[in-house]
């Protein structure tokens, strides 16, 4: 039986490992291909191999020796961070709010967030470009991280208030009871319960800005607050005649970097099943 | 400590409803008080007004004879112990102890020595370092109440605590509580619909029907007087025999024959407006097999015969089911005591009966057996309004 049973998980792990490895393969490969290409050198960067034959560095030393693509690392990162901290820390408490009170005009704020999230973002670059031009916001930070949180803010209310509802209420009035102010419960009852959540969120929206492309193109003109996904787009390579290709591969490897750590760094902390103990049944 | 009073307090919920009527309270110090009702009497609703949970929408709190009303809950120095225990999960054992005394910010030496203490009374010390999720039910239980005694709160409320324990250990839990209870001499408010928990635990018991109070006193009196049929069917397991009767000429003529009335019952009823109909209640206690019966005691009562449907072996004694041909005796009482056990739907067939009778009775099964009732402890009730009309009160 146990023999039985034994041979019969092993080769549904064996089935398993393999479609997992298929595509697990498939998603990577243009991954890989990227980092190969990005050490290749410039005489063998259209050979076809998949190895690289002759290994170098100089791609990575390239780009990190211009100034355009290390300011527009730090820009990115500078972005990217301070909308997607704002955009949580709004997230959160609107979340809380609608998952938790019933105040007038709670299914307005859903509606028109959602409404947000839907509505196409290339229709509003030209307006924003001009409003932006307008107002002094064109081509700086800030210029960025408004129309980030705008389209953020949304994503984070939803993926949050699906984590307030999963919070048992009784929670809440036991921290009441035990002194708290409505603040103290959030902070120390709440709070720590909906972390998950709130690492779940930081995750897709530093995504979401780290990715963008759109806003970063029509809203930016000059290094100071130019992104990588752009910075990328402007690469000529060293003169007019030499193929950036190896240099573009090498950025993309980079940018995908940061967005590794981070989800690595949040990963650890967004432990399934936080709340169980808490209520019976 | 302190004592707690509910002067006509009503809640009405935003949407209309009226969980709770004019309910009036005096609850001493010290006292350990249980309110008990069916489902959805308003038991919760009460005492989460006490807590400041919900809002009193007319009528006053007081608690140490201070108006309470628009405290905020952390401003009444109460704890309370959750029905589904509230623990906070990602606090161990010792944390969530401790954390009404940080809120409190108690400085640490006192809050380790306190939690020690209540760890000990609990007997949770070795568990002091471990999550919540990795307690049995019990365990958990006895967090939530180390939660609760901690900080030597004025008054302690419990919402059904033990109702999620299975029966074993909540009679266990029951004896633990009551003893905790008299040990830190604090009031004690506590919700169940177990009646049981009502009868062994409370100093005394507030029966509760529909958002108003029925009856408040000490059990055995509850037992013994119930004010009026739903505090009669509601008290006591096996619930109250109830048949209806005739009062005629100071007889009483039922399915189980005709009796006449004691002088303690004649007694009582006098003054009262008795109807002509009546329903009738007797305790499963005060049968007994005619048999078992001495002479000198058989004449203070009557007897009827009858086949005994169901007999029940409990050891120390046994409970046989009667079903009396006659009319069931009805009420509007007894149909929401028969809706909250979930018998409401048992086809009547006529009036049945069960009584608690000697182990050493030869009744058997699918036989007549004749059965002696003590007429003495009759409760008579209005069918109309419920009320008994042989309350001494
Ligand atoms: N938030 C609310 N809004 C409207 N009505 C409510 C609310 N909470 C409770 N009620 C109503 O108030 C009545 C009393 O409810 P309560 O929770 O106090 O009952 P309970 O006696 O505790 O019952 P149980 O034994 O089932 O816990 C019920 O009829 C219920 O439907
Ligand atoms: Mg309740």
């Amino acid at each position: 039986m146990a023999g039985i049973g034994g041979a019969v998980t092993t080769g549904r792990k064996a089935r398993w490992t393999v479609l997992n490895v298929l595509v697990v393969a498939y998603a990577l490969f243009p991954v890989l291909w990227i980092v190969s290409l990005s050490f290749k050198t410039k005489e063998t960067l259209g050979d076809g191999n998949f190895i690289p034959r002759a290994w170098t560095f100089d791609n990575y030393a390239a780009i990190f020796s211009t100034t355009e693509f290390v300011r527009a690392l730090v820009n990115s990162i500078g972005i990217a961070l301070i909308a997607t901290a704002v955009a949580v820390v709004f997230g959160t408490m609107a979340a809380y709010a609608i998952a938790r009170l019933d105040f007038p005009g709670k299914r307005l704020l859903v509606g028109v967030s959602l409404l947000i999230a839907m509505f196409p973002q290339i229709s509003l670059v030209s307006p924003l470009f001009e409003i932006e031009r307008g107002l002094g916001l064109f081509d700086t930070w800030l210029g960025l991280i408004l129309p980030y949180i705008t389209f953020a803010l949304p994503l984070a209310i939803y993926t949050l208030s699906a984590f307030f509802r999963e919070i048992p209420w009784e929670l809440e009035k036991a921290a009441k009871m035990d002194g708290a102010t409505p603040g103290q419960a959030f902070r120390r009852v709440i709070a720590p319960l909906a972390a998950p959540g709130v690492f779940t969120t930081a995750i897709l929206v530093f995504i979401f800005c780290w990715n963008d492309f759109l806003f970063a193109i029509s809203l930016t003109s000059t290094e100071s607050s130019r992104t990588v996904p752009v910075a990328l787009s402007f690469f000529t390579g060293g003169s007019q005649f030499e193929d950036p290709t190896g240099s573009i591969a090498a950025a993309a490897v980079v940018i995908t970097i940061p967005i590794i750590l981070f989800v690595l760094f949040f990963q650890r902390r967004i432990v399934a099943g936080l709340t169980s103990g808490a209520v019976k049944g | 400590m302190a004592e707690i009073v509910l002067d006509s307090v009503t809640k009405q919920y935003p949407d209309g409803a009226v969980a709770v009527r004019d309910v009036d309270i005096e609850i001493a110090d010290g006292e350990f008080i249980i309110l008990v009702g069916p489902s959805g009497c308003g038991k919760s609703t009460t005492l989460n007004m006490i807590a400041g949970l919900e809002d009193i929408t007319s009528g006053e709190l007081r608690i140490g004879g201070e108006r309470v009303n628009e405290r905020a809950p952390k401003d009444r120095d109460i704890a309370m112990v959750f029905q589904s225990y509230a623990l906070y999960p990602h606090m161990t054992v010792k944390e969530n102890m401790a954390f009404p005394l940080r809120l409190a910010k108690v400085d640490d030496a006192t809050v380790e020595k306190k939690v020690r203490d209540a760890a000990e009374i609990l007997d949770l010390t070795q568990h002091l370092d471990r999550k919540p999720s990795n307690l049995s039910g019990g365990q958990r239980q006895r967090v939530a109440m180390g939660r609760a005694i901690v900080r030597s709160p004025k008054a302690f409320l419990m919402d059904e605590p033990l109702s999620n324990l299975d029966a074993k250990l909540r009679v266990q839990m029951r004896t633990s509580v009551s003893r905790l209870q008299k040990q830190l001499g604090t009031t004690t408010v506590y919700v169940t619909h177990d009646q049981t928990e009502a009868m062994t635990l409370g100093d005394r018991v507030v029966v509760m029907r529909g958002g108003a109070v029925q009856q408040i006193g000490a059990p055995q009196f509850l037992y013994d007087n119930p004010a009026n049929l739903f505090v009669a069917g509601f008290i006591g397991s096996p619930a109250m025999n109830f048949v209806p009767a005739a009062l005629e000429d100071g007889t009483l003529r039922s399915a189980l024959g005709d009796v006449p009335l004691t002088d303690r019952v004649r007694g009582l009823l006098e003054g009262t407006e008795a109807p002509r109909e009546v329903i009738m209640g007797l305790r499963p206690e005060h049968f007994e097999d005619a048999r078992l019966v001495e002479d000198h005691v058989r004449s203070t009562g009557a007897t009827f015969t009858n086949q005994v449907d169901v007999l029940e072996s409990m050891g120390s004694d046994k409970f046989a089911y009667f079903s009396l041909s006659g009319e069931q005796a009805t009420s509007a009482e007894l149909a929401e005591l028969a809706a909250d056990a979930g018998s409401a739907d048992v086809p009547g067939g006529g009036v049945s009966l069960v009584a608690r009778i000697s182990a050493t009775s030869t009744a058997v099964v699918g036989e007549p057996a004749e059965i002696w009732f003590d007429a003495d402890k009759v409760q008579l009730f209005d069918p109309n309004n419920g009320r008994n009309l042989t309350y001494r009160g």
